[in-house]
This record gives C-alpha cells, sequence and structure tokens, in this order.
C-alpha cells in the first residue's frame, strides 16, 4: 500500500507496534496503540485541501469496479453506446442492490497497468458518455433507479475525442439527465474532474466522499493557468474549494458520505457499505415524491446554482 | 477545461475603434487594408475572408435590427464567493474586464429584432475574461431562456469564450447544468434555439449550451472544441492535424450543421427562425411582432 507523506508517522507507529508485538512487550504495544490512535485522530481531524487531494487520488482508493462488486448482490454488465464503441472509461451494470432492482453507471480508471491503459485511465471518450446516456435512457423506460459513481481526472482530451464530439456528447449528458424520468443519484468515490464528471452528475441527490474531491479544473491545470507555475498546486487546491466539507458548506452539494477513518483505501467494505446505504435510503425518500415532483425538485436545484449582485 | 489557456495563443492585434483611419494587417494573409474596408466588410479581410474577432457590441449591431434592441439583467455583478485570489484578485480582474469593456460580465443579453422577428439573444464578449462563463452569465442565459418561453420567441447565443470560469471554481462548473436544464425546458416548449460559434468557443461553454442548439452555425475558421490545442498536444504527445477544430472541420465531422460567412450571418439566422417558427415570408406580420417596443439602442 501506496503511504502518503503525511502518513509517515503513522506507520512508523504501525511498525513499531508489530516490533514490539514480536518481542512480547505489552506494556509496549498499549502505549505505542494509545499513541497511534491519537496520531490518527490528529492527522486525519485537520486534513489540509492538499492532504485531501493526496487521498482522492490515492492509487489503493476504491473504484467504480470495487464499489460495483461490493454493493451489487446481482449484476450483469452492459457495454457500447450502439454508435461507434465500447468506451472501457465508463462501466454500466443492470441488477440489485438491496434488493432493488437498479442500474449502475461509473467511470473507472482501471487498476494494474494493462487496465488502466485499457480504461484509458478513467477518461472517457465521447462515446463513453453516450453510452452512458444510452444506458439512463434505458433504466428511465422501465423506471428503474440510476446510481451513478464518479471518478475522473476529465474528460479524455485527444484528437478522437474531439472529432466525435466530446463537447456535444457532455453537453447531451447534462440536457437529458436533467430530465430523466426515475430516481438518479451521484456519487463522487475520487476525483470528480470538470465536465468529464458533470456530465454523470445532473441528478437529484449529489454526494461525494468525505475525501474527494470536485473541480472546475484540475489543481495542476489551474497553478500552471492563473499563477503561470506548476508547482503552486497546493495554493491551487486551496483557493478553488474542491474537497468535500467546502462544497457543502458552499451549498454546491448534497451529501457527504463518511468514509472509514485512514481514507477508503483502507476499508473497502466500510466504503461500500456507506455508499449502498446512501443510495438506499435516499432512493426510499426519492421514490415516495410524484414524478412531477421529483423534476421539479432537480430543476429548481440547478437552476439555483450561482451567487451573484443585483436581482 | 482552462480557458486562460487561449489567451496567450489569441492575444492577435485586434482592430482599434478608435482610428477608423488606420490601416489593419490581416493575421491570416498578412495583407494590409484600410481599416474602413475591413469594416464595411464586416470585419473580415477582403483578401483571403479571414473573420476578424469582434465585440459583443458590434455583433449585435451586426445582427439586430436597428433601434430594437433593448438589453436586460444589466445589473447583475460578479460576487467572488470565494475571494478568489490568484497572482490576481478576482476583484481586481473584474475591475479590468470592465474598464475595457464598460461591463462586469462576459454577455450582453437582451432582446430585439433579427429582420424583423423578435428574439431573445445572448452575446459573449472575449474581451471580458476569455468570455469566461461564471453564475453571472449563467443566470443572464437562464432569464432569457426564461423570456423566449414566456414570450414564445426563438433564442439566439453567440458564444465566444474559453470556458467556465475558474475563479469561481464550482459554481460556474455548475452554470453547465443550470443553462441545459434551462435550456431543456425552452425545449419542451418546443421554442428554437440557434447556436452561433465564434472563435472561440471552448471548455464548459461549448460543452453545454453551445452545442445543444437545434441548429449550431460556426464562422469561417472559428477555433471550436472541448479542450484546448495546447491541452491535446501535450496530452497525445504527437502533431494536431491541419485545420483541427476549425469551424470547416467540425463541419467535416458533423458536429455543426454549417460555416457561414460573417455578412450572411443575420439572413441566414432570420430565415432559420422564420422557418422553425413557422413565419410567413416577408409578411409585416412578424416584422410588428408583439414585443420589443422599447426601440432605445442600448448596449
Amino acid at each position: 500500500m501506496a503511504i502518503l507523506p503525511f502518513e509517515k508517522r503513522i506507520e512508523e507507529l504501525k511498525e513499531q507496534i508489530e516490533v514490539a508485538k514480536l518481542k512480547n512487550d505489552q506494556p509496549a504495544v498499549e502505549t505505542l496503540q494509545k499513541e497511534l490512535k491519537k496520531e490518527i485522530e490528529k492527522t486525519f481531524s485537520s486534513l489540509t485541501p492538499y492532504q485531501k487531494l493526496q487521498l482522492a487520488r490515492h492509487p489503493d482508493r476504491p473504484h467504480s469496479l470495487d464499489i460495483i462488486n461490493l454493493i451489487m448482490e446481482e449484476k450483469y454488465e452492459l457495454h457500447g453506446d450502439r454508435h461507434f464503441a465500447d468506451d472501457k472509461a465508463i462501466v454500466a451494470f443492470i441488477g440489485r442492490i438491496g434488493g432493488k432492482e437498479a442500474v449502475v453507471i461509473g467511470e473507472e480508471r482501471g487498476r494494474d497497468t494493462k487496465d488502466k491503459i485499457k480504461r484509458n485511465f478513467g477518461m472517457p471518450h465521447p462515446e463513453g458518455y453516450r453510452k452512458a446516456l444510452r444506458i439512463a435512457k434505458m433504466a428511465e423506460k422501465f423506471k428503474l433507479p440510476v446510481l451513478f459513481l464518479i471518478d475522473t481526472a476529465g474528460a479524455f482530451p485527444g484528437i478522437g475525442a474531439e472529432e466525435r464530439g466530446q463537447s456535444e456528447a457532455i453537453a447531451r449528458n447534462l440536457f437529458e439527465l436533467s430530465r430523466l424520468k426515475v430516481p438518479t443519484i451521484a456519487v463522487v468515490i475520487g476525483e470528480g474532474g470538470s465536465g468529464g464528471a458533470l456530465a454523470l452528475g445532473v441528478v437529484d441527490r449529489f454526494a461525494m466522499l468525505k475525501y474527494s474531491v470536485f473541480s472546475v479544473i484540475s489543481p495542476e491545470g489551474c497553478a500552471a493557468i492563473l499563477w503561470g507555475d506548476n508547482k503552486k498546486v497546493e495554493s491551487a487546491t486551496k483557493a478553488l474549494k474542491i474537497s468535500a466539507e467546502e462544497l457543502k458548506k458552499l451549498g454546491l452539494i448534497d451529501d457527504i458520505i463518511d468514509e472509514p477513518k485512514e481514507g477508503a483505501h483502507r476499508d473497502y467494505q466500510t466504503t461500500a457499505q456507506n455508499i449502498k446505504n446512501y443510495f438506499l435510503q435516499k432512493l426510499d425518500e426519492l421514490s415516495a415524491l410524484p414524478l412531477e415532483q421529483l423534476l421539479q425538485q432537480r430543476f429548481e436545484k440547478y437552476l439555483n446554482y450561482g451567487e451573484f449582485k443585483g436581482k | 477545461m482552462g480557458f486562460t489557456d487561449f489567451l496567450k495563443r489569441f492575444k492577435k492585434p485586434q482592430p482599434k475603434k478608435q482610428e477608423p483611419s488606420s490601416w489593419i494587417k490581416c493575421p491570416a494573409c498578412g495583407a494590409i487594408s484600410f481599416y474602413k474596408e475591413v469594416q464595411k466588410e464586416f470585419n473580415t479581410c477582403p483578401k483571403c475572408n479571414y473573420h476578424f474577432r469582434i465585440d459583443a457590441e458590434e455583433r449585435i449591431k451586426m445582427l439586430i435590427d436597428e433601434g430594437s434592441f433593448k438589453e436586460y439583467d444589466k445589473e447583475l455583478e460578479p460576487k467572488d464567493p470565494l475571494n478568489f485570489v490568484d497572482k490576481k484578485s478576482y476583484k481586481k480582474r473584474i475591475e479590468e474586464g470592465y474598464k475595457k469593456t464598460g461591463r462586469k460580465s462576459a454577455v450582453i443579453s437582451g432582446e430585439g429584432r433579427i429582420n424583423g422577428i423578435p428574439i431573445q439573444i445572448v452575446v459573449f464578449d472575449f474581451k471580458f475574461m476569455g468570455g469566461s462563463l461564471g453564475s453571472v452569465e449563467g443566470e443572464k442565459i437562464v432569464r432569457a431562456i426564461n423570456r423566449a418561453i414566456k414570450k414564445e420567441q426563438g433564442l439566439l447565443i453567440v458564444s465566444a469564450s474559453g470556458g467556465a470560469r475558474m475563479q469561481e471554481s464550482t459554481f460556474s462548473l455548475l452554470q453547465m447544468a443550470k443553462t441545459a436544464s434551462a435550456l431543456a425546458s425552452l425545449a419542451e416548449h418546443r421554442l428554437p434555439y440557434i447556436s452561433l460559434l465564434t472563435d472561440p468557443t471552448y471548455g464548459g461553454v461549448s460543452a453545454s449550451f453551445a452545442f445543444l442548439g437545434d441548429i449550431i452555425i460556426g464562422e469561417p475558421g472559428a477555433m471550436i472544441g472541448f479542450a484546448g490545442p495546447r491541452v491535446i498536444k501535450q496530452t497525445i504527445g504527437a502533431e494536431l492535424p491541419e485545420g483541427f477544430q476549425r469551424s470547416e472541420f467540425l463541419l467535416k465531422h458533423g458536429l455543426i450543421d454549417m460555416v457561414v460567412n460573417r455578412k450572411e450571418l443575420k439572413k441566414t439566422i432570420s430565415d432559420l427562425f422564420a422557418y422553425l417558427l413557422k413565419l410567413p415570408r416577408n409578411t409585416p406580420a412578424h416584422r410588428e411582432g408583439n414585443s420589443t417596443d422599447d426601440s432605445s439602442p442600448k448596449g
């Protein structure tokens, strides 16, 4: 498991505990465990925005497929946009979550090198967004709720992507999802990169895992453009206010889903369970609303975003 | 999806309105032309048809019948909800944009007639913070859509933008969803939306309302895309094909309906609105309309 710079002290303590255990030094184990608990508490209760970004991008963080495998007790994968290709940066499943028939559509970064390349590191092409929309429209037809799992650095910037209409594909999803006639829930599980994330995120309930980020531009891109200095990533991260906590305070997301104390990558099971509970709870609430009211609420939510002076 | 990405690239010499007697060099073919002649040709190069960038006022003058334009929501101003400071503060950048354009927003929105047909129009101005999309711009678009619905009129949006405004971060990003939601409402009322893409149209503007037009028109040679050419080049580590992301390239790839010369734009757009709204040809009926009686020219 990759260790982040701010986790070093925690890891040292864990190693010392192992050593003490081997030596059968019970008093030392107890003292160290107390210290470890304190250290974890201290570190994770005062994370900087940049440290949260590091957690959001942690190489061992659970991906969409990890979550899907843990929350869907029955499932079949669906493929393709029916026009051009099957973009593997987007995965889609139909099946059951907690006994409820549902569709799950997620952005998948891939795990090992081969898988990452196959999935283009989770950066979808237009056909990926069209695949997501095709399957969301099928869900609408059969009145199945949709859960979107967002995890991408952004929509892919490439020649083919432009030739096939990356802009149109994203725009079309925003337009269509704003009116999809079923309850929709999105969860940012890692990185929510700009339009490429929003294309799966126009929904009734938009939540973020505690240590995920959602941003109009990558802090690296922002630093390069506005500061003219790639090294100002920490400043850009702070200025952009991209963490779940900051965005909730600004009223730009609906909910935060809790993570295990030391981050989602330490405990997939608990993370997945939290997402599942959130989905089932929100689905219950949203299913109780008449369709017209559901759509009106979604419409009003999006029309209210924005801060300006004047009437 | 950054926008200032393009600022450097697009900092071409602009014709100066203050010196109408000066000569102007075409950045495309290098021909030196008399400024008045360029202006007469709707700010295009008389030699090679290069389309110079024009600001929002000029665009409205060019498209909307004289004396029929009425601006709305002029009083909306950015709020700087994040107290954003990079090398400069957002507040300072707003002030600079204000000095350049006399506005605190990258769009002018309002109502006017195009060859007699009353429409709602929103025009982006690249000179104000790269035409970026922030809360004010999003709100102005939504209000224009709401007026179009209320008055049963068509909507024209003229885009010229680097994308979402970074200084408003996620507030800007969500304007993409906000404008797309409002356009879904316009579509439900079966009212036409024509999107005119001008140089440059990128990022969050391109990936929301700009590509949702019932009919999408590009100006000749305009650069249009999701990601900027520099970012794409960096990502793929290869040269980009000739003419990549120009209007003509998009037309060839089936992404826009037509490329129209600036001097033909007004007639083309008004004809299209007439067909979509089934207005009788050349009758005074649609010339009279039922609104936009305020004829004092503004903007």
